[in-house]
């Protein structure tokens, strides 16, 4: 945008006094943090233990605890809202925690300034210096730390290769795109040689079908420096896509953590069953070794430790059968029939239970349809 | 052991973040105690004293200042001086109103201007922003006086007795202050016109065809910031306004700037002169307060 | 935006623009017009201008005027600059951010009417105690940085949020220390708010005439207040001429610093 000088003063007047005529809104409350799971893998390069932190009277983090072995690539996974950007400007050292470490390599960090952390994040919204071209972003931090001159070309030049910015080098921030932005915000961190990169939601501002190219080169890259990464993202194909593990947080606290694969096919709790992907959830009571529920008796692949609560399968583990299963069988009447071109999904009574399943022709609405719900993939819930 | 907290990006202690806060807002802060705050409390303790028999300030603890400015005076009581704030109000209010007339359109017009020519169009509403008020006013008085046009076109339509001037008169001083303040209203109109979002404006003339409706509807609710503004900035110094009413309006038409300069300069009455002073500035600092109100709770509306 | 406008937009802009400019244009015409008396149009003179510039007391008062706005726009800008910083960056007490904040606003929201009376009784006092602040060039520099200091600030606050937390954070982590992150980040980022601070006060402090007129002294006329004292005793052509090469100097100055700055961006 071209501005004049007089087009800045008025606008700096029309915000001064905005601000006078208009007082700031009232910052909303956050719901409380609830429940909290522990994990201790065996060799930790970076470890956070019993991170608590309150914003006033708001509880952000309640008692956070994990670890992050090196060279892996860890997602805090949640909604907005669930203290997952404030943990990452914790273990950064732009935030303090009221209680709790966080130690990387073995060496209690907790007490370090940002700056003195081998660890550097890329910004939500990159934070690039906008009177700074590519070139002097990169070299910004190396500059800081008064490295000699042909060092700083050295490895600003070989950080630009590597993400491919070397002909951008000399533009400025307003100058590029989206992705670009983020190449440079990347490189300006890994120029560094960070011990852990810390990515706080990426590619939020890059559209879809970029985002999905970002994610699988970005992947790409951690595999190949072997450097720890963690991210912070609500978009659960993001974490999916690139994460060696998952963890799950909501309201302040750790809901579950594990492989995509497992929290995706086991998921612990009611939230993260609805928060990855859709599931179908059965209520149901513990009765004489299996479960009663509106659907009939079910034998979950695991026995719960709880006598009433909720059973959960995902739709594209359910089995579309033309007789009866021997286990676990549920007779129904299909509602409704949406065609997705390489699958439909299916409505059926009694439940509604959604199904995934490969198009066949017979599948119309109406028609009565025997399910089976396999032990291995009907899941027993926490709560 | 100290508390530290994060700061910015940088690990440090509440105290040593209080002290650089208070070296760098010291001397600024000083300044404005000495050449600001304590001018104006001196200037409410000067409203509470007495006027001497040679014009100089005698400190006794008095209201008469007030009751005289509410028109209790030795010879009973007379509405003057209240006639006096509120005409000064009332003609604060109509510049405002028809500045803003104006200044829509203008904003409007500067906006669609192509942008490689908008800034020159721009700058003509900021060359007489700058222009020193009294050389502006002057101006008027000269196109005005009874050998210009608009004089001898006035009275030949009898309005005005053949060969005087258009002013001193009330009119005079409406269209001066116009004149003056008009650009006040027009730049922060402009910043916000700017901005508008279109497809708002265009759905809104799909929905109701009526203009007003459109203006009201689409336009004014977008560019409420800059109208808050542009009327904060045209009718606090309207309020005050003292060279325009003194050349332009005569004995006769006098505002509460005029009256305040004529109890510091010829009458030497300074209590009553910062009597007068601490009322205009109540009022101006209620008719800002009540523009606060109004925008907290048509936000929350 | 679309780009043509209804004539009943165009028409009121156009009679705004001509409110705003007619009057100055009958004072050029004039101003160049033989005559002394009358504004009858006896041929083009440059006569009066060639006057002005063998009058030591306008010469003087110009010569007041720029040292008046340049010594207190240097001032204020320092001054209001550190106080923007030190307020918007800086953790307060609430009160004293709540007192801080409503001293800036009170020069911005105040008829400038009553500042000036202020001045006038603080300086006053000042004198009857002190023996110093008699009325003259020190007085209007103090008044005009006074109320500049709280136009420099707002501005430059203004900057300073929209350069935000993150770029700051983004200096610090990448281990910029204090003197580093003000050299190399917090300056060039708020220069442009700096330099239009310092553009509103220079503006303000030629615009004024009412504070500059009551905290004046006799050795220390300014243009505005020379030209006011001859409206008010009978206007000479030479005020013609004055006012015209003000509002002329007003469009240089304008069209000049927006020349710049659009450079600059370029």
């Amino acid at each position: 945008m071209e501005k004049s000088a007089s087009q800045s003063i008025t606008a700096a007047l029309v915000h001064a006094l905005g601000n006078l005529v208009s007082p700031r809104p009232a910052e909303t409350a956050r719901r409380e943090p609830s429940s909290l799971v522990r994990l201790a893998p065996d060799a930790p390069d970076l470890a956070v233990a019993g991170i608590s932190k309150s914003f006033g009277p708001v509880r952000v983090l309640h008692d956070i605890t994990f670890a992050a072995a090196s060279g892996e690539f860890v997602t805090l996974l949640g909604p907005s809202g669930c203290g997952k950007t404030t943990l990452l400007r914790i273990i950064a050292g732009l935030e303090r925690a009221d209680q709790g470490e966080v130690t990387l390599c073995g060496r209690t960090i907790t007490a370090l300034p940002a700056n003195q952390r081998p660890i550097n994040p890329v910004f939500q919204n990159y934070a690039l210096f906008p009177h700074l071209n590519v070139r002097e972003n990169v070299a910004f931090g190396l500059r800081s730390r008064r490295f000699p001159c042909d060092q700083v070309d050295l490895r600003v030049g070989q950080a630009l290769a590597m993400l491919q910015m070397e002909p951008l080098a000399s533009r400025y921030p307003h100058q590029l795109s989206g992705g670009q932005k983020q190449r440079v915000a990347l490189a300006r961190a890994l120029v560094n040689e960070p011990e852990l990169l810390l990515l706080d939601e990426p590619m939020s501002a890059l559209d879809a079908k970029l985002r999905a190219e970002v994610q699988l080169e970005l992947r790409r890259l951690q595999r190949r420096l072997g450097k720890t990464f963690i991210l912070v993202t609500h978009d659960q194909d993001e974490a999916m896509t690139v994460s060696d593990r998952i963890i799950v947080m909501r309201d302040g606290a750790i809901e579950q953590v594990g492989t995509p694969a497992e929290v995706y096919e086991r998921p612990a709790s009611r939230f993260v069953a609805g928060f990855l992907g859709s599931a179908n959830l059965i209520g149901a009571v513990r009765h004489n070794g299996c479960m009663q529920t509106p659907l009939g008796r079910l034998v979950p692949g695991q026995m719960p430790d709880w006598t009433e609560g909720t059973l959960a399968i995902r739709p594209e583990r359910i089995l579309v059968r033309r007789q009866r299963p021997a286990a676990n069988a549920v007779g129904g009447v299909v509602r409704e029939v949406v065609y997705r071109g390489d699958h439909v999904d299916l409505f059926v009574e009694p439940g509604p239970l959604r199904v995934r399943t490969a198009p066949t022709a017979d599948l119309h609405v109406g028609r009565h349809v025997w399910l089976e719900l396999r032990p291995e993939h009907l899941v027993a819930l926490r709560d | 052991m100290t508390r530290l907290v994060i700061w910015y990006g940088e690990l440090t202690t509440p105290r040593r973040l209080a002290m650089r806060g208070a070296s760098l807002a010291a001397a600024p802060g000083l300044w404005l105690l000495v050449f600001l705050v304590m001018p104006l409390t001196a200037m409410v303790a000067v409203a509470f004293a007495t006027r001497g028999t040679y014009g100089e300030v005698v400190w006794t603890l008095s209201t008469g200042n007030f009751r005289r400015l509410a028109g209790f005076g030795v010879l009973g009581w007379s509405a003057d001086y209240l006639l006096i704030l509120g005409r000064s109000c009332w003609v604060a209010l109509v510049t405002t109103v028809l500045s803003l007339l104006l200044a829509y359109p203008l904003a409007f017009f500067i906006a669609a201007r192509p942008r490689r020519t908008r800034y020159l169009w721009l700058a003509a509403v900021i060359i007489p922003f700058c222009t020193n008020l009294v050389v502006r006013t002057y101006a008027w008085m000269l196109l005005l006086s009874s050998q210009f046009p608009l004089a001898r076109l006035a009275a030949a339509a009898g309005l005005i007795d053949p060969g005087s001037a258009l002013y001193p008169s009330p009119a005079a001083v409406y269209v001066g202050m116009v004149g003056s303040f008009l650009p006040f209203a027009v730049l922060p109109l402009y910043t916000s016109v700017e901005r508008l979002n279109w497809s708002v404006v265009e759905a809104a003339q799909d929905l109701y065809a009526s203009r007003l409706r459109v203006f009201l509807q689409a336009i004014l609710p977008q560019t409420l910031p800059g109208l808050t503004v542009a009327v904060i900035l045209t009718f606090i110094p309207a309020m005050g306004a003292f060279v325009v009413p003194d050349l332009l309006g005569g004995a006769r038409y006098m505002l509460v700037g005029n009256l305040i300069q004529q109890q510091f300069g010829s009458s030497r009455d300074w209590p009553f002169g910062s009597a007068v002073s601490l009322g205009l500035m109540l009022l101006t600092l209620a008719g800002l307060f009540t523009m606060r109100r109004r925008a907290a709770t048509g936000e929350t509306a | 935006m679309s780009g043509r406008l209804p004539r009943w937009v165009t028409l009121p802009a156009m009679a705004a623009l001509a409110l705003l400019y007619v009057p100055m244009l009958a004072v050029a015409v004039v101003s160049v017009n033989a005559s002394r008396h009358g504004f009858a149009w006896r041929g083009f003179t440059l006569a009066w201008y060639a006057r002005l510039l063998g009058d030591r007391s306008v010469l003087e008062a110009a010569w007041n005027t720029v040292v008046l706005a340049t010594a207190s726009t240097a001032v204020a800008t320092v001054l209001g600059t550190a106080l923007a910083v030190g307020m918007s960056r800086y953790p307060w007490p609430r009160w004293l951010r709540a007192a801080l904040d409503f001293t800036v606003y009170l020069p911005v929201v105040t008829p400038d009417i009553i500042f000036a009376v202020a001045l006038v009784i603080a300086f006053g006092i000042l004198r009857a105690v002190s023996g110093v602040f008699n009325m003259g060039m020190t007085t209007m520099i103090i008044a005009h940085i006074t109320f500049q200091i709280a136009f420099v600030a707002l501005v430059v606050q203004s900057r300073l949020a929209t350069i935000g937390r993150a770029v700051e954070e983004a200096a610090r982590d990448l281990y910029a220390d204090s003197g580093t992150l003000l050299r190399r980040v917090m300056l060039p980022l708020m220069m442009p708010g700096i330099a239009a601070g310092a553009m509103l006060a220079f503006t303000l402090s030629l615009d004024d005439f009412v504070i500059s007129f009551f905290t004046a002294g006799p050795e220390s006329t300014t243009l505005p207040i020379l030209i006011y004292a001859s409206v008010r005793r009978g206007v000479t052509p030479e005020i013609h001429a004055l006012s015209t090469l003000i509002f002329l100097a007003t469009v240089l100055l304008v069209l000049g610093l927006e020349r710049l700055t659009t450079l600059a961006k370029e």
